[in-house]
């Protein structure tokens, strides 16, 4: 599966230009994560890969079978659903909901600790597991490709650890090929493959790094490893600030 | 020690309550005394300010008659027809108005110049196209009630989390799901709580109906005590509105409670 992005978005309020000549090669399996400038046209970007916006210009290549699965910061989980069916609604709207994939779901929901919350409401769960509620049910609709958009950000930073830990071994499990959006660079370099620099608005495409590590191992492990602080300062010098 | 100092802190708190109801009790007792002594003692004029035993004689009277309930439940019965058309109505007319963006914005500066009209300009219209009976105070309890029931009910639609409507919308939902699965749920308390604002809303309407046109109900009992300066009846009419109007509120908080418990 290979993507080639080139993009170019217009934004009609006059006319804001906010993705420009984007062109990017995603490679089956690889975490990317896209970081940026705020307000840069980050989740603009994500939107149109999604499908939920549209684009003014250039082309999105992809097999045409492929499916792609959303998750935003807000965990965005329904309070009057239970957690089962919270993670079913995806399936549910696809008009896809068979014993199969209820099996499916149920089971993500064992493997990650989940079980005795299923027909338990969101309110009684705490940040870093509504997450994993909002991972499972993306990942109920088995997509092929996963959009995350600043997906830790909600969460303190204990729980953004843990929680980035688990999703990265969900993720790497089920060997899926990833599109993350943060602001954050040392979550960046520790989760991902690949990163993306995009400039301020209108975003270009800066400088992609190649994410290379002796240990790579889980992200928590990464940002021990030698080259994190080495990756950091480069990104950090690339990004522009404007404060 | 410490089951000591929790003790003491729901006792003050026991206190504080009791202390509330006391002070409640003594305000409507002492109102109802101050009235019938100075009334008793022509200190105010009986006729004109009546007097809470001579409203409460005409009250019973009207039960010995075998009137009182008719009248009583011609007014339940109305306002209870005029807010549920209302909450039905305009919960049906807002989720056009949602699904139509368009509409909605057509249909805006009527709406509004519609709701700062007072509605009872509008009686005398009504009671010549709906005739004078139970109809014309039905329409006229509904007109006051459902532009407000809109207004609520769309404002709860149109503020759904917008996250929320992202994420339907990357399953590929319809507009028509996302109304189904996200807007109507999602704004389901703000529906509940409509009703507790249409019952007394209808209830203005259906006294002001009553005053307008009818034969029977509170509302008509009060006109009609004024009419023939009766003011015992009159006195007695607000008694008992009072009464039901607070048993009925008290029901919908209740139906409300029971609604959102099983959602």
């Amino acid at each position: 599966m290979i993507d080639k992005l080139h993009k170019n978005y217009h934004n009609k309020e006059g006319v804001v230009v906010a993705l420009e000549d984007i062109t990017l090669n995603i490679k089956e399996g690889e975490y990317i994560a896209i970081v940026g400038p705020s307000g840069c046209g980050k989740s603009t970007l994500l939107n149109i890969i999604g499908g939920i916006d549209t684009k003014s210009g250039g082309e999105i290549k992809m097999n045409d079978d492929i499916k792609v699965g959303y998750m935003l910061q807000d965990d965005c989980l329904f309070p009057w659903l239970n957690i089962m069916d919270n993670c079913l609604l995806g399936l549910k709207i696809n008009g896809n909901l068979n014993d199969e994939n209820i099996k499916y779901v149920s089971e993500l929901l064992d493997t990650y600790g989940l079980s005795e919350f299923k027909y338990k409401y969101p309110s009684s769960l705490s940040g870093g597991m509504r997450q994993r509620v909002a991972l499972i049910r993306t990942l109920a609709l088995k997509p092929d490709i996963l959009l995350l958009d600043e997906p830790f950000s909600a969460l303190d930073y204990q729980t953004r650890l843990a929680v980035s830990d688990d999703v990265y071994n969900i993720i790497k499990d089920t060997g899926r090929t990833v599109i993350m959006i943060t602001h954050d660079i040392a979550e960046a370099i520790s989760m991902s493959d690949r990163i993306v620099v995009l400039t301020n608005r209108p975003a270009k495409v800066k400088k992609i790094y190649n994410i290379e590590m002796k240990d790579k191992g889980t992200p928590i492990n990464n940002r021990k490893c030698s080259e994190f602080s080495m990756y950091y300062d480069m990104i950090w010098k690339e990004i522009d600030h404007h404060v | 020690m410490y089951d000591r100092e929790h003790k003491e802190y729901l006792r003050k708190l026991r206190l504080n309550k009791f202390f509330v109801h006391m002070c409640q009790i003594i305000i409507i007792v002492s109102f109802i005394f101050i009235w019938e002594y100075l009334s008793s003692n022509n200190i105010i004029n009986s006729f004109i300010y009546s007097s809470p035993s001579k409203a409460f004689k005409t009250i019973y009277s009207l039960y010995q008659e075998g009137n009182l309930f008719n009248h009583i439940w011609v007014t339940v019965y109305e306002t209870f027809i005029s807010f549920s058309l209302a909450t039905i109505l305009g919960t049906i007319i807002a989720i056009i108005l949602w699904y139509s963006k368009f509409l909605f914005k057509v249909i805006d500066p009527y709406l509004t110049v519609i709701n700062s009209l007072p509605k009872v300009a509008l009686g005398p219209i009504i009671i010549i196209i709906f005739g004078a009976n139970i109809n014309s105070i039905i329409i006229m309890a509904l007109l006051i009630s459902l532009i407000v029931t809109i207004s609520n009910v769309y404002n709860g639609f149109i503020s759904t989390d917008k996250n929320k409507i992202k994420l339907l919308r990357s399953f590929n939902a319809s507009k028509w799901q996302i109304l189904i699965y996200l807007v109507i749920p999602g704004n389901y308390h703000v529906i509940v709580n409509s009703l507790k604002i249409n019952v007394s809303m209808s209830l203005i309407g259906v006294i002001m109906g009553e005053f307008l046109v009818s034969k029977e109900g509170i509302g008509y009992l009060i006109n009609y005590g004024s009419q023939v300066f009766n003011l015992n009846l009159v006195f007695g009419g607000i008694i008992i509105l009072l009464v039901v109007s607070y048993v009925m509120y008290v029901m919908v908080v209740y139906i409300e409670k029971v609604l959102i418990r099983n959602n």
